[in-house]
């Protein structure tokens, strides 16, 4: 065995795979914008995506606001520097934790659902018969749910910003002995918009890849139960990656400047 | 003489070495029900897949109605597809989706409205033995049998000159397949549609072809009208027919 054709193997398929999965996200973005739009499946995936995953998320944002200040108190108390705790919580929680955490989460709830729904689909002929009832599977199936993932996930992330730094002030008030008024007030200070902002639209795109990578998967799948299993969990994985990746890239490009 | 209803022309394909249709040639005439037998894996299934373009043939051509519709894409695909109606080997009713909105399903996507799609959703599914009650339930809830008959509504509900049928009868018992097989007669009569259909079941290849054609090895080997298919003098049939395991069909594994 030759190990330079080896590595020439793996990089040559992981390129025809980056291909692959970016002509996918492009045929399926396209069709977000062309008509005719199937607005009930559109509303379904909306309802699935945004509302059943809210009490997922709002733990995850209360869980995470609440370690972050005890965690942060830890730190700060040893260099009396206590008043920056509310700045740490709301900083970290808009720019970071609010959507990887978000985004991570949605993943595996959705990603995974995404996947093996078009998978059993594929498996079960409902793709073959999609196309013989005159209807593109990637306007039915794929654009629907990409532009409802697109949609619903700065939704969720609001929510999960809210409810994280309410989980902050929770412990910081409740258990650090925080004056409520200097709690706020240290928030509010450091609240920037473009804080927000930046988490909104990290979400916008980590909803894309979730969307994409769940179809994609699904898409692709083999057949029988293995094939729709595999199929599950090339999403989710897949997704985390990309969503990490695309969050170091997004926050170079708001931040770095 | 008009054109073929459905037309194989040296269709051929392969899924990485292996030769599953190896430059096939068949033809239906309108209004015929055309039946082809054959063996697991003798390539029945990608020859339907490859007549309704579900898949494209390596090489060869394929007819519809009189026209090439081999390479057909998009908005012509479509089109195509309006004119045919496809029962799937497992039924493929989308689960998402209550039993008319299944049968409707192609109705509403040519335009009509949903009360007006519900009503011919009823129809169809009395024309198939199912009462109105059974349209608000979901696939999941039905037996394998009432899954075959939803199928089967769901195929003929916008009248389609051309019907395939991929193993209408298989998972079903003896009882019931001759049920789906009477009224696969009824509908495809009733609509004076063409109908391939592919099965190895051979009780239902008697009851419901006019012609019927054996593909063996990705070739057609025999073919003649239904009354013959007992006097073929053909020795892939005669083997098939009989359900022999001695025969010129080799069914060893590891076969080439």
């Amino acid at each position: 065995m030759n190990p330079l054709a080896a590595v020439g193997r793996a990089a040559l398929a992981f390129m025809a795979a980056t291909g692959r999965v970016a002509l996918f996200a492009g045929a399926g973005l396209s069709h977000c914008v062309r008509p005719p739009f199937h607005w009930r499946e559109l509303l379904r995936q909306f309802i699935d995506i945004g509302y059943y995953s809210l009490p997922v998320v709002g733990l995850t944002g209360l869980f995470a606001g609440m370690v972050l200040a005890l965690q942060s108190h830890t730190g700060f108390s040893r260099f009396s520097a206590e008043s920056a705790i509310p700045t740490v919580v709301v900083v970290s929680i808009t720019r970071e934790l609010g959507p990887v955490l978000t985004g991570l989460m949605v993943a595996g709830r959705v990603g995974a659902a995404m996947a093996a729904e078009i998978g059993s689909m594929r498996v079960t002929e409902q793709i073959d018969a999609l196309v013989t009832l005159s209807t593109d599977p990637f306007k039915y199936l794929v654009a629907p749910r990409i532009a409802a993932a697109v949609a619903a996930m700065p939704l969720l992330v609001l929510t999960a910003d809210t409810i994280g730094v309410m989980g902050g002030y929770l412990v910081g008030v409740g258990k650090l002995g925080f004056d409520s008024e200097t709690w706020l007030a240290g928030t509010w200070r450091n609240f920037e918009l473009l804080d927000v902002v930046s988490g909104l639209v990290k979400a916008a795109v980590f909803g894309l890849i979730v969307a994409t990578m769940g179809c994609y998967h699904g898409y692709r799948s083999r057949r029988g139960a293995q094939g729709v299993g595999a199929a599950a969990t090339n999403a989710v994985v897949s997704a985390s990656i990309l969503i990490l990746t695309a969050n170091y890239l997004i926050t170079e490009l708001f931040f770095s400047a | 003489m008009t054109a073929p209803a459905i037309r194989l022309q040296g269709v051929s394909k392969r899924f990485g070495g292996k030769v599953v249709l190896d430059g096939l040639d068949l033809e239906a005439a309108r209004g015929e029900s055309l039946v082809v037998i054959g063996g697991s894996g003798a390539g029945k299934s990608v020859a339907v897949k490859c007549a309704l373009g579900l898949m494209r043939p390596d090489a060869g051509r394929v007819f519809l109605g009189g026209a090439e519709t081999t390479a057909l894409r998009g908005a012509a695909r479509e089109a195509v597809m309006r004119r045919c109606g496809m029962l799937f080997q497992g039924g493929a009713l989308f689960d998402s989706l209550r039993v008319w909105e299944n049968v409707a399903f192609g109705l509403i996507r040519r335009g009509a409205g949903r009360a007006a799609a519900k009503a011919t959703a009823a129809d169809k599914l009395a024309a198939v033995g199912l009462g109105p009650e059974v349209g608000e339930m979901l696939p999941a809830e039905l037996s394998g049998g009432m899954q075959k008959r939803v199928a089967l509504a769901r195929a003929i509900a916008a009248d389609p000159e051309i019907v395939f049928f991929d193993e209408p009868t298989t998972g079903l018992d003896p009882i019931m397949a001759d049920v789906i097989n009477e009224l696969i007669v009824e509908c495809v009569r009733g609509l004076g549609a063409t109908a391939l259909s592919i099965t190895h079941d051979m009780a239902s290849a008697r009851k419901i072809a006019d012609r019927i054609a054996m593909l063996h090895g990705g070739r057609l080997v025999w073919q003649g009208p239904a009354a013959e298919i007992d006097s073929s003098g053909n020795a892939y049939v005669e083997q098939f027919v009989r359900g022999r395991a001695e025969g010129p069909i080799r069914t060893a594994p590891g076969r080439p």
